[in-house]
């Protein structure tokens, strides 16, 4: 009280000039400008990588979405597919993948002719650097599903060799040939001369978005369609068991469980399991579901419930956060009217913290779709290489793989097709993983609800 | 407080609703409340004034054991409703707290429809056997909480989209749905502008003639206006509990006396 009446002393520092701004500001001003600046620094260095990263993906990956085909009327001959005549289908599934190679070589020969093209290879072994070894596989299927074709020409679109589609796609280079075993340049004047023709076609490549891997030899023919097929049945066993655990157990915590020593524990080893490294808890899967339980390997089964263990500190700690987001007052308001403590949580506070559920769910679900290293350890990386339906990849305990564990493998291939493949994966993941984030923000922008 | 407004009214009955004997209630090391002895009547209002953190919401909050939310409020002591003890291990607090209704300082209506809101009460409780029976429960609290005119064409609206007077008339409404026979108010219009307050006032002295309502309150003026009895806490004690027109006018304890002419608070 009395201080304020002592008169101000004369070197106040207020006294000077309002238009003129004092030491002390003009530093004060300094520092803020150069903290904006550091941050503008880091979000244009931050901008310019994701761009370095997209363009790069997408030149990489965008050719495993194209694939070269050849388009060659193949005559089915009889006398080998059929040797009996009968058209018994025991008689011609006998007939296996090399009784199918002669034909297919000696209708591509036959186009080379036609098209009357000076090539010094001339011979029906000479044409095997052109076609995909699954070619075979490919015309016998359709031989096999329907017998009737057999003795009839028949045009088929069947796969060009790997290097052929690299030299299309500029990845095999005339240069780079010499050195080659599988392929010469006489090859590629045959593929120059056929492209303008339409014999030799680069179309769009379905096959690779819904089809199976591939042996080493084969990368034209390796999709990754089964990768997602064991993808997408993890996902659902993460979804099936962490989304109800986390929320019960969170609800528990939060709402129910007393305050004490031990509930404080348990929160900071829930908050420490969310930081443990993920290879952690795939062999912790390989020790308790394969070793221990006798699950079988290599099951979507397994790879999902090491991809359970791995989500629920997430889920919980998101759950959490949006239970305690919840205003009390909601919560007073229903014990206020005589609601039981559950009732109070599951008609009032639950259908609030309902959309950060959700978006902490989905974000958990997107980090598992994207795990690859537990995965490796419980052998979630089965070399699958026949296509969903024939049942090899069709449930739950059947061996599979994952999307991203199926990128990991093609990257370790040497044929440089499968890298082209690897990134090509890398596309669909990030497709998958971005959908997903966006249904999160669709999801709390509408169910998001202001009190 | 020269222009205070004391209603000088007689209090109708002397039935003692709630009966308090040395409450004392502990949030951890903290001493809240120390030895209470009051008694409540039957439709009277009954204001608590004090000075900010004497304990008169805490008090409050014992007669419907909403502090057994609190994990470390500990209470003590004897508090009877209708001479049933509301901390015998039998009691049930869900039971207890639909027989006894309470508002908040802040409006709270829960962010559904102004139909749910009234209707959640009786729903959980099964007050109603169908529908019917639930539009007239929920006709009967809104007009009872002075509102229904004003949403009666609109009852499929949130609540949380009403004025804040028109929420704390909602949540009285959604108090009384469950016909309890207190009514606790704390702080119920701290929030409120003072034609809300007016208005919430108003229905306070309405809602005297079926309740016994316990209001907790910081504006000395409003507890005049609203109440017949005056309890005065301070640090944890109950000074003084009287008519409110002899704790304004004619204080016996000189603590109130400084608060109530301003000196401590």
């Amino acid at each position: 009280m009395t201080d304020a009446s002592l008169p101000a002393s004369s070197d106040a520092p207020h006294r000077a000039s309002l238009m003129q701004a004092d030491a002390r500001t003009q530093k004060r001003k300094a520092a803020e400008k150069r903290f904006r600046m550091y941050g503008i620094a880091g979000i244009a260095t931050g901008i310019f990588f994701l761009i370095v990263l997209l363009v790069s993906i997408v030149s990489s990956g965008m050719g495993a979405f194209q694939q070269t085909f050849i388009n060659v009327p193949v005559f089915l001959d009889p006398a080998k597919l059929d040797k009996n005549g009968n058209r018994d289908i025991e008689d011609i599934k006998k007939v296996s993948t090399f009784g199918y190679n002669p034909l297919i070589q000696d209708a591509v020969l036959q186009q080379i002719e036609q098209a009357d093209i000076d090539t010094p290879l001339t011979k029906r072994k000479d044409m095997k650097a052109l076609i995909s070894a699954s070619a075979a596989a490919q015309v016998r299927d359709t031989v096999i599903a329907n017998p009737d074709l057999i003795g009839e020409t028949v045009t088929f679109r069947i796969l060009a060799a790997s290097r052929v589609d690299g030299y299309l796609k500029d990845r095999v280079k005339r240069e780079d040939v010499e050195r080659d075993k599988n392929i010469d340049a006489a090859h590629l004047d045959i593929v120059d001369a056929l492209v303008p023709l339409g014999v030799i076609q680069k179309t769009f490549n379905l096959a690779f978005i819904t089809g199976a891997d591939a042996s080493e030899s084969r990368a034209e023919s390796a999709g990754i369609g089964v990768a997602m097929i064991g993808s997408l049945f993890m996902m659902l066993v993460v979804l099936v068991l962490a989304l109800p655990i986390g929320v019960a157990a969170s609800i528990y915590l939060e709402e129910f469980a007393p305050k004490n020593r031990w509930t404080d524990l348990i929160e900071v080893n829930i908050a420490n399991l969310a930081a443990v490294p993920s290879i952690v808890f795939g062999i912790l899967g390989l020790a308790v579901f394969i070793q221990f339980m006798h699950l079988p390997q290599s099951a979507p089964l397994v790879g999902g419930l090491v991809l359970t263990l791995m989500t629920l500190p997430t889920i919980i700690i998101s759950t959490r956060a949006s239970l305690k987001a919840v205003p009390p007052s909601i919560r007073d308001a229903a014990l206020g009217v005589g609601a039981s403590k559950m009732q109070s949580v599951f008609h009032h506070v639950l259908p609030l913290a309902a959309p950060g559920i959700l978006t902490g769910t989905i974000i958990g679900l997107a980090q598992a779709l994207g795990e690859t290293a537990p995965l490796l350890l419980i052998g979630m990386v089965g070399f699958i290489a026949s296509n969903a339906p024939d049942g090899i990849a069709s449930g739950l305990l059947d061996p599979n793989s994952a999307m991203p564990a199926q990128i990991y493998e093609w990257a370790k291939r040497a044929d440089p097709a499968y890298y082209e493949r690897a990134w090509g994966g890398i596309i669909i993941l990030l497709g998958f993983l971005i959908s997903m984030n966006t249904l999160a923000v669709i999801l709390r922008r509408r169910f998001e609800r202001r009190w | 407080m020269n222009d205070m407004r004391i209603v000088e009214r007689d209090v109708d009955t002397n039935n003692v609703k709630i009966a308090a004997k040395g409450v004392q209630v502990h949030y951890g090391d903290t001493h809240a409340i120390k030895d209470v002895d009051v008694e409540i009547q039957d439709k009277t209002v009954t204001a608590f004034i004090g000075p900010s953190g004497c304990g008169k919401s805490t008090f409050l909050r014992c007669i419907n054991r909403m502090n057994d939310t609190i994990d470390i409020a500990r209470v003590t002591g004897d508090i009877r409703i209708d001479g049933e003890d509301i901390y015998d291990p039998r009691v049930d607090p869900v039971q207890l707290r639909a027989k006894v209704g309470m508002v908040f300082q802040k409006p709270n209506p829960f962010p559904k429809s102004i139909y749910d809101n009234v209707a959640y009460g009786p729903r959980i409780h099964g007050l109603a056997r169908n529908k019917a029976e639930l539009d007239e429960i929920v006709e009967k609290s809104l007009r009872r909480g002075a509102i229904w005119d004003e949403v009666k064409d609109r009852l499929d609206a949130p609540g949380t989209g009403l004025s804040g007077g028109q929420q704390q008339r909602l949540c009285i409404a959604r108090a009384v749905a469950t016909e309890p026979e207190v009514l606790l108010m704390d702080e119920p219009c701290s929030a409120l502008d003072p034609i809300a307050t007016a208005q919430v006032e108003e229905l306070i002295d309405e809602l005297r003639r079926n309740y016994s309502v316990v209001i907790v309150t910081h504006s000395m003026q409003q507890a005049a206006r609203v109440s017949q009895k005056t309890a005065f806490f301070h640090l944890g004690n109950l000074v003084e509990y009287g008519e409110t027109g002899q704790i304004f006018t004619n204080p016996e304890d000189p603590r109130t006396e400084s608060y109530i002419t301003g000196r401590i608070g």
